[in-house]
């Protein structure tokens, strides 16, 4: 009996002890907050030309931010792929890291999540005032009227890029600021077998940044002012159909472009098999694929007609990353410190240089590395003819609905069926029914 | 396979301490020994229980309370604290005139098709390979080898260079079919449009004819030689050998593998996602990443969640509808 007994009392023993260590076993993983004021957790996007690039960036200054104030951070560099997911598992859980970063255009969806630490009057205070920071990129922090949920760390903006040698050869004068311009080129282009423009069809966000700011420049805004989804609009059918009409109608986008997603339409680019790609702050990206800075030039992204400026003459979204800090971390007062540090006039000067970015903060972008011409045009079209996306909680649904929608679009052109006003309007309708209703 | 596994068990599970406690059980009365005999294998595998509940059970329970809340981002970071939506959820899942419903019908339709073609062809590839794999020969053991590479790879790796090769303008594929043999006046889309189906069905079955073969050649190890032997001498061909003794003798095999392998596919994730990313094309477009991508991608983790649970609620009734069908023919054959 003494044996049975002792057998039962294991077993028990054993399945408690197993049970609460697998509870257990996310805090270990997830780090989010050990309870120890002198360590953080901090997921940083992938900025870089790879996740390496961006360790080696970052981890001197993260030693640096160690050796002044003795906190210790722990960097995790995400891919941009899985970040967002990360950051629901995190906010679901509970279970995150202290400090991360977020791409800009999720920051009201993520706001309405209730996770991230809300940046009213103090906390800015605390990292030297909200005035720091540029208008354009405040813009993009959260819902307008409420305090902001994450804090401008890099600017980015769109322009176009072009191959110079390829636009010499086909008798380009100089690089199209209108859309009309655009096609004309890239048919020089084609006809000289080479691709017009580079676009990546199956991803949703850069789907979504293009179509949105030909929007603009049509007049929509795909959502309204109080915040419901408007995706059929005579302007948003136009923007989609004018972007689509790029590879389907005037046929200066190669078909293959349809699968692209992994910045592909970058190395087509940087092989000179394709003479402009729209995106943002590349330069990076072509010297790390092997192109010489001489070889490419770069200008304000095209509008429908006249010069980029607010309003219907906009030409870029305001892109960027910004950063936030989870609600439940066991170390505020570090956490405020690390962002205080990463955005403080020395380490955005750093940074942003490595990332070949816009300092959001407007002392530091005094510094001549920002003056240069290809950074210029970035900050410049920041400053005066960018718009932030809508700044509303379904921002995230809406690029992936509409996105989706926009990668259909170029599936069916690149297969050769007709793409129509009619097949445009009918695939944001689809789009729109998907949005969850309130 | 049952007697030896349950002497096995006797040997060396409770009897062996039976046995060793023979002047104390002496003294112990008859029922609590037969009590201990009947719960100490229950009792060990406590642990076991206990981790399997918290591992299956509790995300499937708070699946199944989710799929009756409003779960959007509001309440992601307190998702007990959503507003109860009673069946709101499971209505417009399966509401086929509107856009989400008609979406997910087309969805299970399309991984209804897929997932016949794909159990169809494993099936058929994994029985051809492991018959053919019978007979002794130079080289068996290393085509045997050979065959069992793709279920040993990881998913991730397998597929992502599947990618490439299903890639429009550098990949493998249309160099093969293009530029070599011809086909085609344009090089085909595999990963948009509506060869995406085929592109998903080749990996699938890439992936899975290996268990097929692998538990089908294990079948065939059992089946009695002279059986062949006997049939050959009344002047059975091969054919006829296969159909009358190989067949036959495989068909317990046969039912657990093509119910497994059903199960996989229709339930498969980890192929689609790799080879298409967040959003698949409409034709190859699986339930597991549609419903992927109607609770993580628009956040509307309720009616993902009543999505998952009817997907539970129809492969429960598959499942049984099969295992009842296949022992009640099992049953009659004992009668015949």
């Amino acid at each position: 009996m003494r044996r049975f007994r002792a057998a039962v009392t294991g077993a028990i023993t054993l399945s408690l002890a197993l049970a609460v260590s697998a509870c257990g076993g996310g805090s270990a993983t997830g780090g989010g907050g050990d309870g120890s004021p002198k360590t953080l957790t901090y997921w940083a996007s992938n900025q870089g030309a790879n996740i390496e690039v961006d360790k080696k960036v970052l981890q001197p200054e993260l030693d640096k931010f160690e050796k002044q104030t003795g906190i210790k951070v722990k960097l995790e560099v995400v891919p941009w792929s899985d970040l967002l997911n990360r950051i629901l598992t995190a906010t679901s859980s509970g279970q995150g890291p202290d400090v991360l970063n977020i791409g800009n255009t999720w920051s009201a969806s993520l706001q309405a999540s209730g996770a991230l630490l809300p940046w009213d009057e103090k906390n800015f205070d605390s990292i030297g005032g909200k005035d720091r920071f540029v208008e354009s990129a405040l813009g993009s922090t959260g819902v307008q009227g409420q305090d902001p949920a994450a804090v401008p760390l890099y600017s980015m903006a769109y322009a176009l890029y072009y191959n110079k040698k390829l636009f010499a050869e086909a008798g380009i004068a100089k690089p199209p600021t209108t859309w009309d311009e655009l096609v004309a080129a890239g048919k020089k282009l084609t006809a000289k077998g080479k691709n017009g423009v580079g676009v990546e069809g199956s991803n949703l966000s850069n789907n979504i940044h293009q179509v949105f700011v030909l929007g603009k420049q049509h007049g929509a805004d795909f959502f309204t002012p109080d915040g419901k989804p408007d995706f059929t609009s005579d302007g948003a059918v136009a923007a989609v159909k004018q972007y689509v009409d790029l590879m389907a109608q005037h046929e200066i986008v190669a078909p293959g472009n349809a699968e692209y997603a992994q910045n592909q339409s970058l190395s087509d680019f940087s092989k000179g098999k394709t003479g402009m790609v729209l995106w943002q702050t590349a330069s990076a990206t072509f010297k790390a694929q092997g192109m010489k800075d001489e070889d490419w030039g770069v200008a304000p992204a095209p509008v429908q007609s006249g010069k980029p400026g607010p309003g219907t003459a906009t030409n870029s979204m305001v892109a960027g990353i910004n950063m936030g800090v989870f609600k439940n971390t066991d170390n505020r007062d570090g956490a405020l410190e690390f962002v205080k540090f990463m955005t403080s006039d020395a380490e955005q000067k750093i940074l942003n240089k490595a990332y070949g970015s816009i300092p959001p903060v407007k002392s530091a972008q005094s510094d001549p590395a920002f003056g240069a011409p290809a950074v210029a045009v970035l900050r410049d079209t920041l400053a005066t003819s960018a718009a932030a996306l809508p700044q509303v909680p379904e921002e995230s649904q809406f690029e992936t609905v509409v996105g989706t929608a926009v990668k259909e679009l170029f599936a069916d052109a690149a297969a050769g069926r007709a793409v129509t006003e009619q097949s445009v309007r009918e695939k944001l309708e689809k789009a729109q029914q998907q949005m969850p209703k309130k | 396979m049952t007697t030896t596994a349950v002497s096995r068990h006797d040997r060396s599970g409770p009897g062996t301490k039976r046995r060793q406690d023979r002047p104390g059980a002496k003294r112990t009365t008859r029922r609590s020994g037969r009590l201990r005999h009947i719960s100490l294998p229950y009792l060990l595998l406590l642990p076991a229980l206990l981790l399997e509940l918290l591992v299956h059970l509790v995300p499937m329970l708070m699946g199944i309370v989710m799929s009756f809340k409003e779960l959007t981002q509001f309440y992601l970071s307190n998702w007990s604290a959503a507003p109860w939506a009673g069946l709101d959820n499971f209505r417009i899942a399966v509401d086929f005139d509107a856009p989400i419903g008609e979406a997910l019908l087309k969805s299970f339709l399309t991984t209804c098709l897929f997932t016949v073609c794909s159990v169809g062809l494993c099936w058929l590839i994994g029985t051809a390979a492991a018959v053919f794999l019978q007979e002794k020969f130079r080289g068996r053991g290393l085509l045997r080898t050979l065959f069992l590479v793709p279920y040993a790879l990881p998913v991730y790796a397998a597929v992502i260079t599947w990618v490439f090769m299903f890639q429009r303008d550098n990949g493998l594929v249309n160099h093969v079919l293009h530029d070599q043999l011809g086909i085609g006046d344009n090089p085909a889309f595999w990963l948009v449009g509506d060869n995406a189906f085929w592109a998903l069905l080749t990996v699938s079955v890439w992936k899975g004819w290996p268990f097929a073969f692998l538990t089908l050649m294990a079948g065939l190890q059992n089946i009695p030689r002279d059986m062949y032997e006997a049939a050959a001498l009344d002047g059975a061909g091969v054919w006829k050998q296969i159909r009358h003794i190989t067949l036959p003798s495989l068909r317990p095999v046969n039912q657990v593998l093509v119910l497994v392998l059903f199960l996989w596919t229709f339930n498969d994730f980890n192929t689609p996602f790799v080879l298409f990313g967040k959003a698949a094309p409409e034709s190859a477009d699986l339930i597991s990443l549609h419903i992927y991508q109607s609770s993580f991608q628009t956040w509307n983790f309720g009616t993902g969640s009543a999505m998952s649970v009817l997907l539970l609620l129809f492969l429960l009734v598959v499942t049984g509808v099969y295992l009842l069908v296949t022992s009640r023919g099992k049953k009659a054959k004992a009668r015949a």
